[in-house]
């Protein structure tokens, strides 16, 4: 019975997301109409299910739903669970997004793109309901990324300036660098545990004290990669400055994702797995200081932000320091009661921060007092203002951010032996090369197959690095990403003996989306004389479905959940080791970095300002 | 002026770059202006085409949007065929309609702004302004913060580089990277001329490179000109010049320059090979340009010919009654167009009026407990007159959504917690059940309905800084004279005369001022109402009038009154003062106002989708009432867009003719003026006022992207002066896509009833006046009160002109076509049976 109610609150988003798909653009009222009757039936029936649960003991449900995939030793499995963190998760989820909606559905009248728009939103609902219905990590995961790629899409809606998708693709990019923590740390606790452990299991102390008294460190770590997609989620340091930058979509759509639901997700995924760090106080203190200092330093930014927006994100971020604190500390309700007022009190300010202006004047002409003239005192006035430029420098987070990206952007451009002549004649004939030795692999001493596989990923490491930076040929760095799977498929083959079904299984999504990727850039090239990487083209402009269709394509290619690749990477990571540092470190960095690369192509080619200047276009400043 | 620096002119340099910035005001004071003001000494089509070479603005609609236009015949075949004759003459008339119809053009652009300072990309694969705007940004509006932050900018009375330099020189932590721009900005004069040495080199391509640089960001450079114009438009009063921020900018290039290739750099110009095409060369124009412009014509005199014959077969046969029942007083605004013919049309005996809606009384307003002055007048005007608004008893409400505590580190703790619960309420109700909040910006409470005003001055010597408190009897009696004489409005005074002035409401709206009387410097008008209904009813005054030739009789009463075009509601101000008699009348008058508040409502609600027309108007006015209260409506009233025309001459001259709130009317009456003094008065302002609302819409219609402030959706607060897309973009001045989206752009053509020698002596006798005319911003025709014949302004001379004939439909009643169409409805003859 409850069970059933899961499914549904899982399935209808998604039915109503189809359904706001196949709506003609130009029919504003339906697409409208389809998201308010979907957001609003998921929240009244949330509601009467909520009602039902807890007059009914409310007892913790968690159910396997569907098992992906099987082998030996192996199993990928949907999870759902169903408790008190959920419950809250979703009562604020969904009722700040019905009524967003029907806010939308009248502030977004005449908007071009309306349909993009509900579109979206749906979306990120589905990916919301996901993520906190998870029963495991690997549910959470699907979850999490649709969350990201509708952010993406979401901070890029007005995909015609030049700012909105730079602090788009600035802002996935963290995303994406979260999401490592989160690969590794499923990785790791795969290997810690032996399968793919739910958060109920989490739960039973004996089962996780036991499993972690002889791995601490495996123990740690595995907290450590969840506080980093934790804190990357929720904007906390050092990744806060993305937050602010978010704010670039219509207001309504910051408020309800940058404002209340995406960013309080971090605190979500320490909420569940807090059994797991539970009794490592080296973690807890860890998280603690981790809270206090974004705290403490945001608190600091948001004083001297002069624009209405940035100071209600660093205000959130803030709290959200304050929240991690509370679950570091176990107080589960009181985070959960903080999150929701949180959530609901900077929705709220978001949404009437256009009203300030008359409301803060009138407020000035009644109330103002004159400043007294500054401080004197050399010493007090040496403190407060260096920090005053510490918090209007945002403490260099920004930069930091940037610094982040440099080393890779250094090395792959210093890569420029890879180009599309020596890809067909020396890295195609290695890898022809590479399976050759996969065939007659006995033959191979065992000092060299042992470095093989690390070799061979990091081949496909420096693959995804020049395709990252590469500026002019598009269809070079899209072949580079594809290729990048194929090492890495190489690489774990030579790792442990498996079935070349799984690597099938893997490469299957790779093959198909990047034909379906490479078709497109190539009838694309026909049309327009000029595309490539070095500048924003937005040829969304002229080609929306073009734009469409190769964002497909980036996601397949990126393994994202809509093809079998998905599941084929959480096995590829299965077959390494846990001692395998560098081959892990470089699989798991090329997995991101392709993802970056692939979005970063998409925006190049698609989005940005449109470079034919025939219509009204804004200027890059603006 | 140093002497060493002869090729460039540093004070020349910031005077033009001034001129061609962007000038509006701070939000909380709004006003329209002619958005390409700095090309306004060319004629329309060279400032245009210049204005699009030089900064790469579109300054007209796309060659296609033209031709949809003609083949839905809104463009009409015979005004483009006389459009194309009159500028190419017969012999080309084929090949110019193929140009504008059909042929092919390209019409990419490429403006010359930016090209020289881009070389920094091409020849560096550097791009600077990603580093230093959102610096330069984040500084520039923290300085100039209004009150959004919580720890002000440290050091703030000394000036804006003074400030910034103080506390760079106490604090551990830089806004600079490297040392020489520091060393530079800490310990040298700073003077631009040296930094652009360091940065650009050749002293000739200095002034483009300023251009370029500041023109990279033109809406904080304007804003900073702006406000270093006019610093009173800020009420925490800031200090700062364009000069400063150039030079700010020029240190952190090379800050930038610095730390990106320590001392590998050169100036730019001495890396380029070709020297860049100079900004202000003179731009010719092209077929393309000129098709355009045929286009613009032809599509302008499509409509205006349309009114113009609408004026002509009006039939003017209806005798006057002696005594109208009352009579009321509006702003020329366009958007009080539809409710005079509404007040009409409930009470035939009744007469209106059009005039600025300050009424002639000019002065500044200090509310009770307020600590500033707001200016009551038109924007040039600076008055001499304080009144102060005393005895209130309204409490203003606080929402704590604002309140700074929530965003501190522990009170926000507390008031996420508790607060935050009560905020999931408000969003409720505010969605499901919207009503008034502090937030929204209520025209009525500009001024409290039962306070008391010091409008009259009895001792000379009372002055609050420099300004007389109140007007004296004589000058009173000087504006009522005025006010009434420009009218036309100097005998036949019924019991009551309504002066009602306009304001608007809206919530989650930045610039609510550009809703509010224009004429008030974008606030609301009831203060100047109520002060002129005073002035008009003071016994001493009306004395004086007599002695002037303008008897108001002992029984007449002049009440003040505000319109609300939003809510359109009307409320009226001493009532209580009215005579017996008059407040019957009154309460009868009140029928007529509501009915006609209803039938307006109903009326501008064809243009809104999220209401249906053919509702009742009562059930419609409701609507639009809680419409003008929901947070989630951008679009709480369409403000003047579609506005075209401005008719001045009398109502008669008008009456009967359905114009769709296009059209600002000044009612004005030859006949007591034959020698055009009145009219001077009249026409000074109305290229500034309505010129600029209607330029102000041209552009942002043409081009919302650059020139407009673009969709409002969003738009982020800065500083409470200004908008900007995201938190590092650049200020969007200009109007939002939802105040201009209905909007077509046509220049606006002035229709004066009198004779053409007076009409072309009175525009003539001001330079500043006459260029609106000559130069083609402002279409003007004179319509001869005794021959009706109509003269068309051209190059300087009336010249007779008579429109293409087009029947004009009679209808008895508008409203089946207002509940029909969404669109612009054409000119129709209103004749009730």
């Amino acid at each position: 019975m409850m069970h059933s109610f899961i499914y549904f609150f899982i399935g209808l988003p998604f039915i109503g997301f189809l359904l706001s798909l196949i709506t003609p653009r130009n029919r504003e009222n339906l697409i409208s109409k389809i998201a308010i009757y979907t957001v609003g039936l998921h929240f009244i029936s949330f509601v009467a299910f909520a009602g039902y649960w807890l007059c009914n003991g409310h007892p913790t449900i968690d159910f396997k739903n569907l098992v992906l995939f099987r082998s030996t030793g192996y199993e990928f499995f949907i999870d759902f669970c169903f408790d008190k963190i959920t419950l809250v998760y979703m009562l604020v989820g969904a009722f700040l997004t019905f009524l967003v909606t029907i806010y939308c559905s009248y502030y977004l009248h005449r908007e071009s793109g309306y349909k993009r728009f509900f579109n979206t939103i749906l979306f990120f609902y589905v990916g919301y309901n996901m993520t906190v219905f998870s029963g495991n990590l690997e549910t959470l995961f699907v979850g999490w990324e649709i969350l990201g790629i509708s952010s993406f899409l979401l901070i890029a809606y007005y995909r015609d300036r030049y700012l909105p998708v730079k602090n788009a693709f600035k802002v996935f990019s963290i995303y994406r660098l979260g999401d490592v923590g989160l690969i590794l740390a499923m990785w790791m606790a795969h290997h810690l545990f032996h399968e793919n452990i739910t958060f109920l299991q989490l739960q039973n102390d004996e089962l996780v004290s036991h499993h972690l008294e002889n791995h601490t460190i495996i123990g740690t770590f595995v907290a450590l990669m969840i506080l980093i997609t934790a804190a990357a989620k929720s904007a906390q340091l050092p990744f806060s400055s993305w937050l602010p930058r978010a704010m670039e979509g219509p207001t309504p759509s910051s408020a309800i994702f940058y404002g209340s639901l995406s960013v309080h997700l971090g605190v979500f995924l320490l909420l569940r797995t807090f059994p797991l760090w539970e009794h490592q106080f080296s973690v807890r203190i860890i998280i603690v200081v981790l809270g206090l200092t974004t705290s403490i330093i945001a608190t600091g930014i948001a004083r001297v932000q002069s624009s209405i927006k940035s100071q209600i994100a660093y205000a959130s971020v803030c709290q959200i320091g304050l929240i991690f604190i509370e679950v570091a500390c176990g107080f589960e309700t009181l985070a959960l009661f903080h999150f929701a007022g949180n959530a609901f009190l900077r929705t709220y300010q978001l949404l009437v921060s256009p009203s300030s202006v008359s409301y803060l004047i009138k407020e000035q002409f009644y109330n103002f007092v004159p400043r007294p003239t500054s401080l004197e005192d050399s010493f007090s006035k040496k403190i407060k203002y260096t920090f005053y430029i510490l918090s209007l420098k945002e403490f260099n987070l920004d930069t930091f951010i940037y610094q982040l990206w440099r080393p890779l952007k250094i090395i792959g451009r210093a890569l420029n032996f890879v180009n599309s002549r020596n890809v067909l004649y020396y890295f195609v004939p290695a890898y022809i090369l590479g399976l050759i030795c996969l065939y007659f692999e006995s033959g191979i001493p065992t000092q060299i197959h042992n470095f093989l596989p690390t070799f061979f990923s990091f081949i496909g490491f420096v693959m995804v690095l020049k395709s990252y930076t590469e500026r002019k040929n598009v269809h070079l760095a899209w072949i580079l990403i594809i290729m990048n799977h194929f090492w890495i498929a190489l690489a774990i083959s030579f790792n442990e003996h498996y079935m070349y079904t799984q690597s099938l299984l893997y490469l299957s999504g790779i093959v198909v989306m990047g034909i379906i990727g490479f078709i497109t850039i190539q009838k694309l090239k026909t049309i327009e004389e000029h595309v490539d990487l070095n500048l924003f083209n937005g040829h969304a402009y002229e080609h929306p479905k073009f734009a469409f269709v190769f964002l497909l394509s980036c996601l397949g290619l990126t393994g994202f959940p809509i093809t079998p690749t998905f599941i084929g990477e959480d096995i590829i990571f299965s077959h390494i080791r846990e001692d395998q540092v560098a081959l892990a470190f470089f699989t798991a960095s090329s997995l991101i970095i392709d993802g970056i690369a692939a979005i970063r192509i998409y925006s190049r080619v698609f989005l940005g300002p449109h470079i034919k200047t025939y219509h009204q276009s804004a200027f890059k400043s603006s | 002026m140093n002497a060493e620096h002869t090729g460039f002119n540093e004070h020349e340099v910031i005077h033009d770059l001034k001129h061609y910035l962007p000038a509006q005001a701070p939000l909380k004071d709004f006003i329209h202006h002619n958005t390409l003001h700095a090309f306004q000494k060319l004629k329309f089509d060279e400032a245009t085409r210049s204005a699009a070479k030089m900064f790469g603005y579109n300054v007209s609609l796309s060659l296609d949007e033209f031709r949809n236009l003609y083949h839905s015949k809104k463009i009409c075949h015979e005004n483009l065929e006389r459009v194309i004759i009159e500028k190419k003459g017969k012999e080309h008339l084929n090949d110019w309609l193929n140009n504008t119809i059909k042929k092919e053009y390209d019409t990419s652009t490429s403006p010359r702004i930016g090209s020289f300072r881009s070389n920094w990309r091409s020849l560096y694969h550097i791009n600077l302004d990603s580093v230093t705007h959102p610096k330069i940004f984040r500084i520039l509006c923290s300085y100039l913060d209004q009150g959004i932050s919580i720890w002000k900018f440290p050091v703030h009375e000394k000036g804006f580089l003074t400030s910034i330099r103080e506390i760079e020189k106490n604090s551990s932590s830089s806004i600079f990277r490297t040392e020489r721009a520091k060393k530079l900005f800490l310990n040298t004069r700073c003077e631009i001329a040296d930094l652009l040495k360091i940065l650009v080199g050749d002293e000739s391509l200095y002034k483009q490179y300023i251009f370029d640089q500041q023109f990279a960001h033109q809406g904080w450079s304007g804003m900073v000109s702006a406000i270093e114009n006019q610093p009173e438009s800020l009420l925490d009063p800031k200090k700062i010049s364009v000069k400063e921020l150039i030079i700010l900018e020029c240190l952190f290039e090379i800050d930038v320059l610095d730390s990106k290739f320590d001392a590998n750099w050169a100036p730019l110009a001495s890396r380029i090979k070709d020297k860049p095409v100079d900004l202000f060369a003179t731009v010719a124009a092209t077929e393309i340009t000129e098709a355009i412009y045929i286009w613009q014509n032809a599509y302008e005199w499509s409509y205006y010919d349309s009114v113009l014959n609408g004026l002509q077969q009006l039939k003017k046969d209806k005798p006057k009654k002696s005594m109208p029942s009352f009579q009321a007083m509006f702003c020329i605004d366009d958007r009080e167009c539809s409710i005079r013919r509404y007040i009409e049309d409930n009470d035939p005996d009744c007469e209106t009026f059009g005039t600025p809606g300050f009424f002639g009384v000019e002065f500044y307003f200090k509310p009770e407990h307020g600590k500033f002055y707001s200016k009551l007048c038109p924007a040039p005007v600076t008055p001499k007159y304080l009144i102060k608004e005393i005895d209130t008893n309204t409490i203003r409400k606080k929402d704590v959504h604002f309140s700074r505590q929530s965003h501190s580190l522990l009170r926000g703790w507390l008031i996420s917690q508790t607060i935050g619960f009560w905020s999931a309420l408000k969003l409720f109700l505010n969605i499901f059940r919207p009503t008034m909040s502090p937030a929204t910006a209520y025209s009525f409470n500009h001024m409290d309905k039962f306070s008391k005003l010091t409008i009259e001055n009895t001792n000379s010597n009372e002055k609050e800084n420099d300004l007389q408190i109140g007007f004296t009897i004589e000058e009173m009696a000087n504006r009522i004279e005025a006010l009434l004489k420009s009218i036309g409005l100097v005998k036949d005074f019924a019991p009551l005369v309504y002066i009602i002035g306009h304001g608007s409401s809206s919530v989650n709206n930045p610039h609510y001022a550009g809703y509010d009387c224009g004429a008030c410097s974008g606030r609301p008008g009831s203060v100047n109402a109520r002060v002129a209904s005073f002035m008009a009813n003071k016994k001493h005054v009306r004395t004086i009038l007599a002695e002037r030739g303008i008897t108001i009789p002992d029984s007449t009463q002049f009440l003040g009154g505000l319109h609300d075009t939003c809510r359109d509601e009307v409320g009226f101000y001493d009532e209580s003062a009215l005579s017996s008699i008059n407040s019957g009348l009154h309460q009868k008058n009140g029928h007529v106002f509501s009915n006609a508040l209803d039938s307006n409502a109903k009326e501008r609600s064809r243009r809104l989708v999220s209401i249906d027309t053919t509702l009742s108007a009562k059930k419609i006015h409701e609507q639009l009432k809680t419409r003008s209260v929901s947070i989630f409506e951008p679009r709480p009233e369409l403000n003047h867009a579609t506005n075209a025309l401005c008719i001045v001459g009398g109502r008669n001259f008008t009456k009967g003719l359905f114009l769709d709130r296009r059209s600002f009317l000044n009612s004005y009456d030859y006949r007591i003026d034959l020698d055009g003094k009145i009219l001077t008065n009249i026409m000074k302002p109305l290229g500034p006022v309505c010129g600029g609302i209607n330029l102000e819409y041209f552009f942002s219609r043409v081009d919302n992207q650059k020139l407009g402030a673009g969709t409002k959706l969003p738009h982020n607060v800065m500083g409470l002066f200004g908008v900007a897309n995201g938190i590092d973009g650049d200020l969007r001045p200009g109007l939002p896509s939802q105040m201009i989206e209905v909007h077509d752009p046509v220049r606006l053509l002035i229709i004066v009833e009198h004779f053409p020698n007076i009409v072309l002596n009175v525009i003539k006798s001001m330079d500043a006046m006459y260029e609106w005319y000559i130069n083609d911003w402002i279409n003007l025709v004179a319509v001869n009160p005794e021959t009706k014949e109509m003269h068309l302004f051209k190059e300087g001379v009336f010249i007779p002109y008579q429109p293409i004939p087009q029947k004009i439909e009679v209808v008895s009643d508008i409203t089946p076509i207002v509940e029909s169409t969404l669109d612009n409805i054409p000119v129709y003859l209103i004749n009730k049976i």
